[in-house]
């Protein structure tokens, strides 16, 4: 029987949920990294033991962690001893440096600030590990100040795409309340060299060429929080999603409206319909039906938790628009915890579970594609992130 | 042998439990210890002092003989305690946030 294995990003430790396909009892494992703030941990496609996990602290920096087994041990990769020392840049697999050599880099110029002055580029964690669909060596890293680094040696050492962060609309972008994160990294699996990330607050790139190049795809969103409601750059784009077979249909939570491109990004158009508040951070796509999407809805400005004290997922099985609240086993009052971009995630069971976490440390499940739900775990520290392996 | 003493989230991540000894060559300085440390422990690296500046991270403190050794010069001489291994030298974390 297939079997389940979520990972579990925490703001004290990482976590690891296992069940078997019925997904009615769990075991947890963890904290791993007691006391760090574990941003992202997820599996490599291509080989499902392999796990990369983001653990970081504001005391000692950024830290990657490595696992061959499926979450039991780690590693620092290149954290060993090297037999003769200098042989190799051991002790790398934490080193984030912008490339601004000459033949690959840019120049490190500034980015905006919250109050409209420049502000020099800082490295400060990485936010979401994107492993490759095909190379288990391979991993692509989305950081804050925001940039796209990529190690083929299965984290031991990392290198800058500069052409992102040095193509021409850097000195637009400005942090989110965040911090400017490039917190989303989807691989076109159809697409050979596609790559879409986005960045809060800059919008949505694309790049056709493994990275090289990569040019804005924000046509159509509108943000009436900055200057130009429809400028190029500047966008708080909290989230997209996509559904393997069809990877030029986009879904976007932006900080307002939830959006839908079905050129590969080209253009966008909302697709908020009867949502209660279209504010919101995560947003997935069923495994087995791309038209079937899911959102969580959540109050803002400055409030961030569920309208009404209702914690409701919203499904809409027509690609947007019609929307419809899933509560069946979720707090339907008196619940105020967030949702936060990186924590929800579905599984490729038949049928499609889906799982997300809250701020306030539980994590639901549903192994019925929405319709009901239970919690895995009701009381971790709070989650920053959910990432699901389905296993045979 | 020159001992440290680390804060308990790097003794987690360098597997280490109590103090850890490491040998100098030369001048016992907050350099040369830290690089010592360093090559026993790479994963280590980053963490105390940046990659590239090699300066102490903000919210680390260095200190020994009850003295703040935080703003010495990073080539000047441990206190000679530290040196001879009958004090340790403290890496601590700033006490901030929770």
């Amino acid at each position: 029987m297939s079997k389940v294995r979520v990972l579990v990003g925490t703001k004290k430790g990482a976590f690891i949920l296992t069940s078997d396909g019925k997904r009615e009892k769990w075991d947890v494992s963890g904290p791993h990294f007691a006391g760090w703030e574990i941003y992202h941990v997820k599996g490599s496609p291509a080989d499902p033991k392999r796990l990369f996990a983001s653990q970081t602290s504001g005391w000692f920096g950024q830290i990657i962690q490595r696992s061959d087994d499926g979450g039991k041990t780690w590693e620092t990769p290149g954290g060993e001893v090297m037999p003769t020392p200098g042989s190799m840049p051991a002790g790398a697999s934490n080193k984030f440096v912008y490339d601004t050599s000459a033949p690959t880099g840019k120049p490190l110029t500034t980015h905006q600030w919250y109050d409209g002055t420049q502000h020099a580029w800082e490295f400060k964690r990485v936010w979401h590990l994107e492993p490759s669909l095909t190379d288990s060596n391979t991993v692509y890293a989305g950081v804050e100040d925001a940039a796209i680094f990529r190690s083929t040696d299965g984290g031991k050492s990392w290198h800058e795409l500069a052409g992102l962060r040095g193509h021409g609309t850097g000195p637009k972008w400005q942090p989110g309340a965040g911090g400017m994160c490039l917190h989303t990294i989807l691989l076109d699996p159809k697409t050979p060299g596609r790559m879409y990330i986005a960045i809060s607050a800059a919008g949505a790139f694309r790049t056709d060429d493994g990275g090289k190049t990569w040019k804005p795809i924000n046509r159509g969103l509108k943000s009436q929080y900055i200057p130009d409601p429809n400028a190029e750059i500047g966008h708080c784009v909290h989230r997209i999603a996509l559904h393997r077979s069809r990877p030029n249909v986009l879904f976007m939570q932006k900080h307002w409206d939830v959006m839908r491109s079905d050129d590969a990004g080209d253009t966008w158009h909302e697709v908020s319909g009867n949502l209660p508040t279209d504010f919101g951070f995560v947003i997935d796509v069923h495994a087995h039906e791309p038209e079937t999407i899911y959102v969580v809805p959540i109050k803002s400005d400055g409030e961030h938790f569920p309208p009404d004290g209702k914690l409701r997922v919203y499904r809409s099985r027509k690609g947007g628009n019609e929307w419809e609240a899933l509560t069946k086993g979720l707090p339907q009052k008196d619940c105020y915890v967030n949702v936060l971009r990186d924590a929800m995630a579905v599984d490729s069971l038949d049928k499609c579970g889906v799982y997300f976490g809250t701020t306030g440390g539980q994590v639901y499940a549903s192994a019925d594609a929405g319709d009901n739900w239970a919690p895995i775990v009701r009381d971790l520290p709070g989650v920053l992130s959910v990432e699901v392996q389905t296993l045979p | 042998m020159i001992r440290v003493v680390l804060p308990p989230h790097l003794r987690a991540l360098a597997h280490v439990e109590g103090e850890v000894k490491v040998e100098i060559k030369g001048q016992a300085t907050q350099r040369s210890v830290l690089d010592a440390l360093e090559a026993g422990y790479p994963m280590l690296r980053g963490t105390i002092r940046d990659h590239v500046t090699q300066q102490r991270r903000p919210f680390l403190r260095f200190f020994a003989c009850e003295e703040d050794l935080s703003h010495e010069p990073p080539d000047a001489p441990l206190p000679d305690a530290v040196a001879s291994g009958a004090e340790p030298l403290f890496i601590i974390g700033a006490i901030a946030g929770g």
